[in-house]
């Protein structure tokens, strides 16, 4: 679990280019300042890391790093 | 594959085959694509060790999936695309089915949509992407007996726009070429007094010549477009001057 955590944060900090700890409930627009491209790559990073594919609709609900945590955790 | 990736819909004649030859020239590994073997294995043959021809149905979603993931896994992600293939199915509105209009609108612009889509991952992740849409003359003046077709090439301008202010800052440009009247196997069909009338038209007063829709097109393709996105570049010998 933690490692999913650690390995999620990793992937958020590189798309975003956030530099500073990552919270847990961080959303990735209003806090970590990503446009919508943003999240449609970051969606696409956490399919390769954890090898899974997100359908469109999923990907969508999936706007904070604790959403990504709990989707991974549930499906890769 | 040490070569960029250049796939190119419409391949196996007319401006798609000029096209496919240019961007092989330019140093690009060239996919061209067709809708039978034939088309395919013709590719093949005029491309040789430059690239390789594939089957494929632009108007047909598993068809594009599929060829998408060979293309992918076996040769690499596209950087440049070329959406170059069409039809013509010309009919006066008043007599047009239902059929003409959306082949038309099927093959010559979802298409557009579903492709560009397609390669926009890989494009993505290599931060760099050229989507290079031929469209036509007719999609600016309109052209009776044509309204499909004319609606489908002014579609793409539309979208091109779009998906240019969507990708800009992921280094991906989209643009459309304009193709007047061009000589190529579409425009043999033309009667010679639909031709004589248009010459009449064209400043330059010739048909233009599929390698010259060619450059255009590796122009947008090279470093030095890089500037250049949403636009729509005319290449009719002067005949429409928006």
């Amino acid at each position: 679990m933690s490692n999913i955590e650690e390995r999620v944060k990793k992937i958020v900090a590189e798309q975003l280019g956030v530099k500073e700890d990552i919270a847990t409930d961080a959303s990735f627009v209003d806090d970590l300042g990503a446009d919508s491209l943003d999240t449609v790559e970051l969606v696409m990073a956490l399919e390769e890391e954890f090898e899974c594919e997100i359908p469109d609709d999923e990907a969508e609900k999936i706007t904070t790093v604790q959403q990504a945590i709990d989707y991974v955790v549930k499906n890769a | 594959m040490d070569k960029q990736v250049a796939l190119v819909t419409g391949a196996s004649r007319g401006i798609g085959r000029a096209i496919a030859e240019r961007l092989a020239q330019d140093g690009f590994f060239v996919i061209g694509t067709a809708t039978t073997d034939n088309g395919a294995d013709s590719i093949s043959a005029y491309l040789g060790e430059h690239g390789k021809g594939l089957k494929l149905d632009v108007a047909n979603p598993d068809s594009i999936a599929e060829v998408m993931k060979s293309i992918n896994d076996e040769i690499g992600a596209p950087i440049v695309l070329v959406n170059n293939a069409g039809i013509t199915r010309d009919n006066l509105l008043m007599r047009m089915k239902d059929e003409e209009w959306d082949d038309i609108i099927n093959t010559n612009l979802t298409s557009v949509f579903r492709m560009s889509k397609a390669v926009l991952r890989g494009m993505m992740k290599a931060k760099t992407g050229r989507i290079i849409n031929i469209s036509s003359v007719v999609g600016s003046t309109g052209n009776a007996g044509q309204a499909n077709y004319a609606a489908a090439k002014a579609g793409m301008v539309g979208f091109a726009k779009s998906m240019a202010k969507e990708v800009g800052s992921r280094n991906i440009t989209i643009n459309t070429v304009s193709p007047g009247f061009i000589d190529t196997d579409m425009t043999k069909e033309l009667s010679d007094d639909i031709k004589n009338t248009l010459l009449s038209s064209i400043p330059l007063s010739r048909l233009g010549k599929a390698e010259e829709i060619a450059h255009t097109v590796s122009f947008l393709a090279s470093n030095g477009a890089a500037y250049i996105t949403g636009e729509n570049i005319h290449v009719n010998g002067g005949m429409f001057m928006p």
